[in-house]
């Protein structure tokens, strides 16, 4: 879904960016790491190369490459949106039982997903507006329920409308309490007394984040600016 | 040794409103000229399971477009806009699966197991309708197995066995669907000898396959 970008961008850095250099922060090297489609899968461009990351992608890849070039593409090899993709050494084939299987079985390190919205509980929606937009869950259900940590990757607001709010009006993903939301204005960090504001966009204010967001947010003491790596 | 059968001979041997599990994720993966054979004979009324409607043009989507389909068992339908105009029109009835919970579905069905108990859709619409139980502490998910009358997949070799290898990320649903069909079509993109295959590199084994498509003419 097209969505406005409501942060002010920094230093010409879009509100994207800014998103994707922070999470990537979360990635520790090593780690076994599933990226949705769309702004999460840029999560990929801002960790360094010898963290020996490995990147899962559901329809049955360990260790997902960059894009091949042009004209060399295997039709047997994609990514979990039917883009062309490579395999980095040491990766590995898997059918869709053994994908799920690591992703269920709590042998993913890390999920990064988008969000339609958050709410107070740290709960998720991200699959379907009744009525307007049914794609079907695909995996995102599996991912949400199963993976170590949960880093929902999405814009503040969406054209104006709070998307984190006291609660879910669209059917939810999972009845887990996700890690941690990165947006261009925030971190947030749900936690089992609601939602606590961890840190601050670049050049954004405290009194920014509250204006735009409908869920009560924990502010204790200075929140700090978020390091973009 | 077994005889290879011609893509129109092996969608004569799935009669309309047939229950049919289709391999593929995206189109990666899909036995395509078995679906071209069910279009060409006008095959309607199937109900297929598959993980994706993949997109009008390719795979699975060729048979949404040529009306072949009233109900559809998968996971994501979010790019092909087709299917989901006909789900709206009420021309195809469609199940939504969480796609974890769909392979081990149709994995219960074809090793015999009676279901699936999985945390996967609790607390969300996929729970409507549906038992969940305690075990240990912890609630899931009744899910129920699945079955078809037809297994239709696509591999990377077959020896003349109907050994089968995979390929990449064209292995996804296929080696799951071998188990689940009652009968089950292989569409090879090679046909090798018997001994070309090492066994340990098998990952269907022949025995469970019932005919496999002819190599291109």
């Amino acid at each position: 879904m097209e969505q406005q970008v409501t942060g002010r961008p920094h230093s010409g850095m879009s509100a994207k960016e800014v998103i994707a250099r922070r999470v990537a922060q979360e990635v520790r090297p090593g780690m076994l790491v599933n990226l949705g489609i769309g702004l999460p899968s840029l999560v990929a461009n801002y960790i360094p190369h010898d963290y020996g990351v490995f990147f899962q992608a559901e329809n049955g890849v360990i260790g997902l490459g960059a894009r091949p070039p042009e004209g060399m593409e295997d039709p047997h090899l994609t990514d979990a949106g039917g883009s062309f993709v490579t395999a980095v050494p040491g990766a590995a084939s898997i059918d869709s039982a053994m994908s799920f299987g690591i992703i269920r079985g709590g042998h993913l390190d890390m999920t990064v997903l988008g969000g339609l919205q958050v709410d107070e509980r740290g709960f998720l929606a991200n699959w379907m507006v009744p009525g307007k937009m049914v794609p079907g869950m695909g995996g995102a259900m599996d991912l949400v329920a199963g993976a170590k940590r949960v880093i929902v990757a999405m814009v503040h607001s969406a054209k104006g409308e709070a998307k984190i709010v006291p609660e879910c009006t669209l059917p939810l993903t999972a009845l887990r309490r996700v890690s941690l939301l990165v947006t261009e204005l925030a971190v947030i960090e749900p936690t089992a007394d609601g939602l606590v504001l961890r840190e601050r966009g670049p050049d954004i204010s405290v009194e920014e984040i509250l204006a735009q967001t409908t869920a009560k947010l924990i502010v204790t003491g200075d929140v700090p600016t978020m390091c973009l790596g | 040794m077994r005889k290879a059968i011609k893509p129109d001979d092996a969608a004569a041997l799935v009669p309309d409103g047939a229950t049919v599990l289709i391999g593929g994720f995206m189109g990666v993966g899909t036995p395509e000229r078995m679906i071209d054979a069910l279009v060409a004979r006008g095959a309607r009324n199937l109900t297929v399971i598959a993980n994706d409607a993949a997109m009008p043009g390719k795979g699975i989507g060729k048979l949404v477009s040529a009306g072949a389909i009233s109900r559809a068992i998968m996971s994501h339908i979010g790019l092909n806009p087709e299917i989901q105009r006909k789900m709206i029109s009420g021309e195809i009835e469609v199940e939504l699966v969480p796609q974890g919970t769909l392979v081990e579905r149709i994995r219960a069905g074809g090793v015999g197991l009676g279901g699936v108990l999985t945390a996967t859709g609790l607390g969300t619409p996929v729970e409507d309708g549906k038992q969940v139980i305690e075990v240990d502490g912890k609630r899931y998910l009744v899910e129920k197995p699945i079955l078809g009358d037809f297994a239709l997949i696509a591999a990377q070799q077959a020896d003349y066995s109907g050994n089968l290898t995979y390929s990449l990320t064209a292995h996804n649903f296929n080696p799951i669907m071998a188990l689940a069909g009652r009968m089950v079509i292989v569409e090879p993109e090679l046909i090798v000898p018997v001994g070309v295959i090492p066994p340990d590199a098998v990952k269907t084994p022949g025995v469970i396959i019932d005919h496999m498509l002819a190599r291109v003419a």
